[in-house]
């Protein structure tokens, strides 16, 4: 799909910040809030805009359980429909956040959710392990995040300049 | 008891007018929950790559002198920058000097130049250090107001005005601080006329030439006959977000390249050699992010000059920079008094338009160098203080 240089101006935008006034958009890339209002909503109709979400940072909540896994997948692919079957078996799980197709040492990366690393490790050897086509499976568990989508989760971001300068 | 004694410091600089900005900066700066607009440098920080190549430089042990003209092998990239974005050449060994900053490329430019009673025109609104700097170098500044009418850009006419036997330059800002305007290349060709025919220097502020929006960048370097008469300043301060870097440039033909150089060598001896290992890294490397900063910063200019006009504040579309311009005369206050009470009624800081020059008087700085959350903030506040004043 081509689209304008404005409604990718409106979706850069967006994707920073969700929440952004769709007036202010409108005054950032030069359109009225109309058509802003309609380029958006083109824009979802399209799935170009997906969903939007917010970047939670669950560790600031007390006794919040939850891990999150990223498990490398080796798989065979199958005739006829590559790795797209497998992905699909892999992805309609509900613990499963996100699967990519990787090139290099193995083949899916497979992003896993759950209350406990017990709950996570009973996926992998009972659900993940066990489907046909998968021959191994690496799993890595997050200890802690940096940095994710671009946002710095622990540094304020504070302005180091004097108020006033020429 | 200590014995009295006389005041030491010299007649010229105690008539020297104290920075306008000095009295906001000291208003905002005792303030909780102030919301600035005034601050005249990027809101990014120096890129990590950049960052990086000064601390290795400095782990390798360059900690000593560069020569006097900074290091030739940055010299060299500086050509090339010059040649590849604006289209001028100048020789690396002879015609470039790295400088502490924008700012004592300026002062040396005036120093080599002037002899006393030697006339500079000084084109206002612009940067505050100008005037003084033609002052302390023993020259005598006047200065020619751009107009709010004409979208602060200076005439042909104009200058005729002020030109007398004793003219030796013409100081000129574009993308201008703090107008934000930038001359278009007609423009440039008119003033270049100009200064052809009464023989007279260009002195040129190109610091913002990266942050232009709407229109390509013409150095006044690059206009036919211009090189020679044109001491071109620039530097990494803000198209690179290295201001407190204090690293910048000057390109002259070899002549007053050459004698500028003894002035520098004289004054600071050479720029600060972690900061030119930086900027080497910066001008090879440092292209994404200055497209990035330039996008962020053109989003951010048509949002606030959209708010300005939407609240009743009238605003010229600046070219460049990251300065609005808009006009308060509508609200009947001085530039002063706009500033002083919307700082005390709403905590936003903004420079009145008069420390600027006597052009800038009914007008506000306004820095939009500032994350877009401050700034939509900033505008519901300015929005809630002139409402407040019908």
């Amino acid at each position: 799909m081509k689209l304008t240089a404005q409604e990718i101006e409106i979706v850069e935008i967006l994707e920073k910040d969700a929440r952004m006034d769709l007036a202010n958009v409108a005054k950032m890339v030069g359109l009225t809030l109309e058509e802003t209002t309609a380029a958006v909503k083109k824009l979802e109709d399209q799935k170009i805009i997906v969903r939007y979400l917010s970047l939670v940072d669950w560790t600031k909540i007390e006794e919040h359980p939850g891990v999150r896994a990223m498990i490398d997948v080796k798989v065979t692919p199958k005739q006829g429909v590559g790795f797209d079957d497998i992905a699909e078996r892999i992805y309609r799980f509900d613990k499963v956040q996100s699967v990519y197709l990787m090139s290099g040492a193995y083949d899916l990366s497979v992003i896993v959710e759950g209350r406990s690393m017990n709950e996570v490790a009973n996926f992998v050897s009972q659900k993940l392990s066990t489907l046909d086509s998968v021959i191994s499976t690496t799993t890595h568990f997050i200890l802690k995040k940096y940095k994710h989508d671009g946002t710095v989760l622990e540094v304020g971001n504070q302005d180091k300049r004097i108020v006033v300068s020429p | 008891m200590i014995a009295s004694r006389k005041s030491y410091v010299s007649k010229m600089v105690s008539e020297l007018k104290p920075s306008g900005i000095r009295k906001f900066f000291d208003l905002a700066a005792g303030m909780e929950g102030v919301i600035s607009l005034g601050v005249g440098e990027p809101d990014f920080v120096t890129p990590w790559h950049v960052r990086e190549e000064a601390i290795r430089s400095l782990e390798q042990g360059f900690t000593a002198y560069t020569p006097n003209a900074g290091l030739l092998e940055l010299r060299q990239e500086i050509a090339q920058y010059m040649y590849n974005e604006f289209d001028v050449t100048y020789d690396a060994e002879h015609e470039i000097i790295v400088t502490v900053g924008a700012s004592s490329a300026i002062d040396i430019a005036m120093r080599t130049i002037l002899d006393p009673g030697d006339e500079v025109i000084v084109v206002e609104p612009c940067f505050v250090s100008y005037v003084p700097t033609v002052e302390l170098a023993g020259g005598t500044a006047v200065t020619v107001q751009a107009l709010q009418e004409n979208d602060f850009k200076i005439l042909p006419e104009q200058l005729e005005t002020v030109t007398t036997a004793r003219t030796k330059a013409i100081m000129i800002c574009s993308p201008n601080n703090p107008t934000g305007t930038m001359l278009s290349k007609a423009e440039l060709e008119g003033i270049a006329q100009y200064a052809m025919k009464h023989d007279l220097l260009i002195i040129s502020d190109e610091i913002y030439a990266e942050l232009a929006y709407d229109e390509d960048y013409t150095s006044f370097a690059a206009i036919e006959g211009m090189r020679e008469r044109t001491i071109l300043i620039n530097g990494f301060s803000k198209g690179f977000a290295m201001t407190g870097w204090r690293l910048g440039f000057v390109c002259a033909p070899h002549d007053i390249a050459e004698a500028m150089l003894k002035v520098f060598q004289y004054q600071l001896m050479c720029a600060s050699t972690m900061a030119q290992y930086a900027a080497i890294e910066a001008l090879r490397n440092g292209r994404p992010e200055v497209d990035m900063m330039v996008k962020s910063y053109r989003r951010r200019r048509n949002f606030i000059v959209e708010s300005f006009n939407d609240m009743g504040l009238s605003c010229h579309n600046p070219g460049g920079a990251f300065y609005a311009f808009p006009s308060i005369k509508s609200t009947g206050l001085s530039s002063q008094e706009f500033a002083e009470k919307l700082l005390q009624q709403e905590k936003v800081a903004v420079v009145p338009g008069d420390v600027f020059g006597e052009s800038g008087e009914g007008h506000i700085r306004c820095s939009y160098a500032s994350s877009l959350e401050n700034l939509q903030e900033a505008v519901t506040r300015i929005k809630r203080f002139v409402d407040s004043l019908k």
